[in-house]
């Protein structure tokens, strides 16, 4: 039995961005997050996400706090519902059908059993209405709350543009230039509106907050500037406010400290501007952030702040304007040119990450291990500069070179540097070994390592091709001078050409014996021992769009797509075309593992994916409609083990995986096993011990308990018995039952001694050896909370052994000791 | 959140030879004196014992010259014709030297007259020289033979002819007194022993020989000859060890130096490359004015004599060595300061903290992180920086370029800052890693300042100054592309010539002219 398969977004973090908006923090622990379709919970302390909230059937746009209850959580979504979870355990508590499109989601402590929300307005275009709806009561968890009452009318589609003001005495909505505040007691609406006409800039709001405990919000516009107002919302058209200018570009989000003293501001400069006492002359900064600040929120006690980032990133900050840590998944990049490359020593996927950096971004946890900056240079946040960004990756088969290539934005003048990067074991990253300037007159097309593991370093070469019609070889020499130390660097070996075509792609056999380097609308093949062009492949018309070849049983085989739509397949050992078809294919990748090759093809608007093995014809797998968007990029990620899959359909996944990136940076991948299953059993953990805060005493007993833990260690075998007892469920009641309901200590004496024997299927020694370790490491963890979740994983499965094992072994004396209970009663009231 | 990146200065890598050790020491000589000889010289021996004299011989005369002489202290000039190898005994006190006419002569430093004098050979001896225990000399002749002669009797103890061509060198064991060697002609080095009848190794060099050496410690044998220099492992029955071809001409000479560490040759090519032997890759090399035909060092490398085909002899004095007493007497910080609290190791419940690094900035890195585009590029303007590390300069208006700030950093300067700006450009414009910054900068100043040119006679001049200058590279770079128009059209009638072979041979291929990069 083969569940189906079918494309899923392998992260939600894939996504453009995560989507929502409020980062609720509860106890500062726990940082909610709405990415996608779903909400996320991560940990504030270990950056790790610890709960994927899914159950949304389209993007998540609000999220917030329930305000009589801080453990539960109201989302919003396209999909017109709202939804209220229990997020420490996870839990679905109601869905609440409104009926049309959520764009932003507000609770307020004063509505009782009623939220507010931006829904489109019936029968009209881009304008939005904000509504209260009353969340109606009932026992079923899906209920229909269709009980709306508008609010305000024609206001922004986006949750910036709404804010609440002292105590939910009234709301005020941005939208263009105009301002409007509602009273709701008096049921009073003001509107201001800015005159367009006498400032230079474009003064149109673009976000709004409201003081915490004064008549006053802060207005953010898109020329930079912060306005501040102090509304006398007594009288009528009676306005002032200041102007705050630092940003010299649209203020994206504000945020009022929790006192009101401080006020918190972002936008495209990556710089965290932080005001005091609402007055311009004293402000702080924390700059280079990384890229430009979409939202800002801050945790209910003031402590952390937390900025989000369009590349998909959430950084946290300390009240002192401290960079504390960030939490980052898939960073997206303004465009990724490099490509899907696997990294061979970690696994990783490896693309573009912030400007100018490689990002080594891993799958299993969804999480970025590291980010190479690969330029070198600051990044400068302003529209129409010309920023050099990488363009092309290549590693070596061992994972011990990587190749990059960066190039500036001019087209005139692209500024090419090729570097070669030598992974330095003991340091544990790449180092720069070689940079070469120029190394083409022109844009590299292309670039590939010869492949070989067998023959060791000695034989690495480096094959680079560039629209400036030649493709360059590039090898490893060693440093001349006897007296220096032992040191390598790369040199241009030969220049190859051919007619003077510009060189499009290159590629290397699996036994590095031969070159492929497709020249326009022709594909030569050369001997990479002497470069001797050995022959020509053509299939006109149009020019090679891809070219690789066949592995293993097919090495004879050398594939290519061209322009027009043609899938061609040469054999080299005839020189010959072996067969062709009619397909538009935009991507081909070949796993490196086994002899498939994926092609995705892309006509009228849908992708559809292709597996085939050279030496035939016929695809051993399609999958039409793959999915909407189009798909740029494909890799095969190897699986650590060759996964069990029965059905001969899907024997090509066995080996390793395929990801695909589509044209709006969403990572996709093929599996047989749901969401659900692939989640790593640490997320479905929230630990309880997390959420009691770390206060002195228990540090103090945290200690205490350490020191006893390691005493019973070295006491050996007698702690064995004592866990034991403690294990077992029978005792644990027994122990935990008041006294005075007990019967009489004769009548229990059996069941407490045949709960304290060992049964013969029991555990061997080694495994009581092991548990005695696991003990001793969750006693640690109780008092260390802070190494909690890094031990996570291993403790779930030990606990899992754990626990069954005595439940078995104690079930007929539970039954037995239950049964005592309930008569126990009777038994007290006789007296 | 990451930290200011400071500007990446690009440096190129030195043009050139690279700054070793070697290099440092080999050049460390004085400028050379030159003497004329009467011929080509062929051989030039120092003498082994203090004042270490050497006797040059050229011509039909043997000088022997002091260490800072420039006139020859003694001349032995009793030779009809040529001669030949004036060898000093170990002890400096007798020289022996081969005749043209065939005759071996034996000296004594001090006297005039030769002491004794061997006939025996037919035809001229190019090679003389001493055994280690004095008392014997070998020799070798055009006459394809090599003998041994024995000092007090004057008589020829053996003589061997076994070569099959002319015998042009020789060198004897320091360690063993009965061994010796003799290079030929006819591509073979052989070793003898005086106490056998025949020769009792054979090494085939591929080429005429013209010069062996033996190591100090009779291991190693050095063969030139052709192109390449050859070392042998004598120890194991003469097998090859390594051979060299870094000559482009016949090497003809060959030499140690006084620690064994470095191989010296000289060639025809008016190269003398020095090898380290024990990579034995090319550490150094000199150039001389003309083909080489004889080398020497003194002890202690205190001198290097190197005699040409023209009859110039070449002599270099080692530098006396400078004696740094600056760096001494530079204060030590005192010890009780900086050591203070270092010693200290942190205990287990030690709560360590670390003081955090702090970064420092070039001026021009802090007034760029605060966007301050015109200061920045003032403090790169500024006469040290500019002078001394112009790609410094260069990086910063790279950088400004990058930020597009360049323009109005350029702006608004006074008179005297234009002209600064102009000279740095005008003279660093043509270096090429320069060039495509630099044009962009020279753009701009001509953009921005157009308007008023003619108000200053010292800019105006900057301004005819940097055209010059583009004007001047333009043409030299019109030479050089008609240069390497040239060289194409000479490698596409190689490329054709060898596709021909390739035709006849029956292979279809198609040749690529490749230009390495």
């Amino acid at each position: 039995l083969c569940p189906p398969v079918s494309p899923r977004p392998a992260t939600a973090a894939g996504r453009p961005g995560p989507f929502g908006f409020a980062n609720a923090f509860l106890p500062c622990r726990y940082l909610l997050c709405a990415s996608g379709d779903f909400v996320k919970v991560y940990s504030v302390n270990t950056e790790e996400t610890l709960r994927l909230m899914g159950g949304h059937a389209d993007l998540v746009t609000g999220i917030q706090l329930n305000p009589h209850n801080h453990m539960q959580l109201y989302s919003s979504s396209l999909d017109g519902t709202i939804k209220l979870w229990d997020f420490m355990d996870g839990i679905l508590i109601k869905t609440f059908n409104v009926g049309s499109k959520l764009l932003a989601l507000y609770t307020l402590a004063s509505a009782e059993d009623s939220v507010f929300v931006v829904i489109p307005k019936n029968g009209e275009r881009d304008t939005f209405q904000l509504v209260s709806v009353k969340l109606t009561k009932g026992a079923s968890q899906d209920l229909e709350s269709k009980e709306l009452s508008v609010v305000l009318d024609d206001v922004g589609p986006s949750m910036k543009h709404i804010a609440f003001g002292r105590e939910g005495a009234y709301v005020v909505s941005v939208k263009g230039v105009n301002l409007q505040v509602y009273f709701f007691k008096r049921k009073l609406l003001n509107r201001f509106s800015l005159s367009t006409v006498k400032t230079k800039g474009d003064n149109r709001f673009s976000c709004v907050v409201c003081h915490p405990t004064e008549d006053c919000l802060a207005t953010g516009h898109a020329d930079g500037k912060i306005r501040l107002w102090y509304v006398n919302f007594h009288h009528k058209k009676e306005y002032t406010y200041s102007a705050l200018h630092w940003h010299h570009d649209i203020v994206m989000d504000l945020a009022f400290s929790v006192e009101g003293t401080r006020l918190l501001s972002g936008g495209v400069e990556s710089v965290l501007v932080q005001w005091h006492n609402e007055s311009s002359c004293q402000k702080d900064f924390l700059p280079r952030l990384g890229s430009p600040i979409e939202y800002i929120s801050l945790s209910s006690d003031g402590a952390l702040c937390c900025t989000l980032h369009t590349d998909n990133r959430i950084t946290i900050i300390n009240s002192n304007l401290r960079f504390s840590r960030s939490i980052q998944g898939l960073i997206k990049s303004r465009d990724v040119k490099t490509g899907l490359v696997v990294d061979p020593r970690t696994k990783a996927l490896v693309l573009n990450g912030e400007p100018g950096h490689l990002q080594f971004y891993s799958l299993q946890s969804d999480q970025q291990l590291f980010s190479l900056d690969i330029v070198q240079r600051q990044y400068i946040h302003e529209a129409g500069l010309k920023q050099s960004d990488l363009v092309k990756v290549a590693f070596s088969a061992q994972g011990t070179w990587l190749a990059t290539v960066e190039e500036s934005e001019e087209v005139t003048d692209p500024e090419l540097q090729l570097k070669l990067w030598f992974y330095h074991e003991e340091e544990q990253s790449f180092q720069l070994n070689t940079r070469i300037n120029t190394p083409h007159d022109n844009h590299i097309t292309d670039m590939c390592f010869r492949d070989m593991d067998e023959l060791g370093d000695d034989s690495l070469i480096l094959v680079t091709t560039g629209r400036d019609c030649v493709f360059k070889v590039w090898v490893m020499v060693e440093d001349t001078d006897p007296e220096a130390q032992q040191s390598v660097s790369w040199t241009c070996d030969f220049v190859g050409s051919y007619h003077n075509y510009q060189a499009t792609n290159c590629c290397f056999s699996e036994d590095g014996s031969l070159l492929a380097v497709s020249f326009e609308e022709t594909v030569t093949v050369w001997d990479s021992l002497t470069w001797d062009l050995k022959c020509t492949f053509c299939h006109p018309p149009g020019n090679i769009r891809k070219i690789c070849f066949g592995r293993l049983t097919c090495s004879k085989y050398l594939i290519g797509t061209t322009d027009y739509g043609f899938l061609c397949c040469w054999n080299l050992l005839t020189c010959a075309l072996e067969w062709n078809a009619h397909l538009n294919v935009v991507v081909l990748q070949p796993d490196p593992l086994s002899e498939h090759i994926a092609a995705v093809s892309w006509l009228s608007k849908e992708s559809s994916l292709f597996v085939f093995k050279p030496n035939e014809p016929r695809p051993i797998y399609i999958q039409r409609n793959l999915c909407k968007e189009k798909i740029l990029l494909a890799a095969f990620v190897p699986r650590d083990e060759p996964e069990m899959i029965s059905s001969e359909k899907y024997l090509w996944l066995r080996k390793s995986q395929p990801f695909f990136l589509t044209d709006t940076q969403e990572l996709m991948t093929l599996s047989t096993k749901s969401l659900e299953e692939r989640l790593t059993p640490s997320s479905k953990q929230l630990a309880v011990e997390e959420s009691l805060p770390v206060t002195p005493f228990s540090l103090l007993l945290g200690k205490h308990r350490r020191q006893q833990a390691q005493e019973d260690i070295d006491l050996g075998k007698p702690v064995v018995h004592n866990k034991q007892e403690q294990a077992s469920p029978a005792v644990k009641e027994l122990l935990h039952t008041p006294a005075h309901v007990l019967p009489s200590a004769s009548f229990l004496c059996t069941i407490f001694i045949n709960s304290l024997l060992i049964s013969k299927e029991n555990k061997s020694a080694e495994e009581v050896a092991d548990e005695v370790e696991m003990e001793s490491e969750k006693a640690e963890d109780d008092s260390d909370e802070e190494d909690v979740t890094a031990m996570e994983q291993e403790d779930t499965s030990h606990m899992e052994l754990l626990g069954e094992m005595p439940c078995k072994l104690s079930k007929s004396q539970e039954k037995e000791l239950r049964r005592i209970r309930k008569t126990d009663y009777s038994w007290i009231s006789a007296f | 959140m990451a930290a200011y990146k400071p500007v990446v200065v690009q440096t190129c890598p030195r043009l050139g030879e690279k700054i070793t050790q070697d290099t440092l020491y080999w050049r460390g000589y004085k400028t050379p004196v030159q003497i004329k000889e009467f011929g080509a010289v062929n051989k030039i021996d120092f003498s082994p014992a203090p004042p270490y004299n050497y006797a040059v011989t050229a011509s039909s005369r043997i000088h022997i010259y002091g260490r800072y002489s420039q006139e020859p202290i003694k001349t032995f000039s009793r030779f009809r014709e040529a001669a030949y190898c004036a060898t000093y005994r170990d002890d400096g006190r007798l020289l022996a030297a081969g005749s043209e006419e065939g005759s071996i002569c034996l000296f004594d430093v001090s006297g005039k007259a030769p002491l004794r004098q061997f006939e025996g050979h037919t035809k001229p001896v190019h090679v003389v020289g001493f055994l280690s225990d004095k008392y014997r000399i070998f020799s070798g002749g055009d006459d394809y033979s090599s003998a041994l002669w024995d000092i007090p009797s004057a008589r020829e103890i053996i003589s061997y002819s076994e070569h099959t061509d002319y015998v042009r060198c020789g060198c004897a064991s320091k360690v063993n007194a009965d061994v010796f060697i003799t290079g030929s002609y006819d591509h073979t080095v052989k070793l003898f022993d005086a106490r056998t009848k025949s020769s009792v190794m054979t090494i085939e060099h591929g080429h005429p020989v013209e010069s062996v050496l033996l190591f100090p410690s009779g291991g190693l044998l050095v063969s030139a000859g052709g192109r390449y220099v050859k070392v042998w492992d004598v120890l194991k029955g003469g097998q090859l060890l390594v051979s060299l071809k870094n000559h482009h001409k016949t090497v003809t000479c060959l030499c140690l130096n006084s620690s064994g560490q470095r191989l010296l040759s000289g060639s025809l090519d008016r190269h003398v490359k020095i090898y380290s032997t024990t990579s034995y890759k090319v550490v150094h090399s000199f150039n001389y004015a003309t083909s080489i035909l004889s080398l020497a060092l003194s002890p202690e490398d205190e001198t290097i004599v190197v005699g040409m085909t023209n009859g110039v002899l070449n002599v270099k004095h080692r530098k006396p060595e400078e004696k740094n007493e600056n760096s001494q007497k530079k204060r030590q910080p005192v010890y009780r300061t900086y050591m203070k609290g270092k010693t200290y190791m942190p205990k287990q419940e030690d709560f360590c903290v670390s003081k955090p690094v702090k970064r420092v900035l070039r001026k021009y890195d802090k007034l760029l992180r605060s966007f301050q585009s015109s200061k920045a590029l003032d403090a790169v303007l500024e006469p040290p920086i500019m002078l001394h590390t112009p790609e410094v300069t260069v990086a910063v208006m790279q950088e400004l370029h990058r930020r597009g700030t360049l323009r109005s950093a350029l702006a608004g300067r006074d008179e005297k800052q234009v002209n600064l700006l102009l000279t740095f450009v005008a003279r660093r414009v043509i270096e090429p890693r320069f060039t495509s910054v630099l044009v962009t900068v020279a753009d701009m100043i001509t953009d921005i300042y157009h308007p008023v040119v003619g108000q200053s006679a010292v800019v105006d001049k900057q301004f005819l100054k940097l055209k010059e200058a583009i004007g001047k590279e333009i043409d030299y770079q019109e030479e050089l592309l008609e240069v390497l128009g040239m060289m194409d059209t000479l490698f596409a009638t190689f490329t054709k010539k060898s596709l021909e072979e390739n035709k006849s041979n029956g292979v279809k291929e198609i040749i690529q002219t490749n230009r390495s990069y």
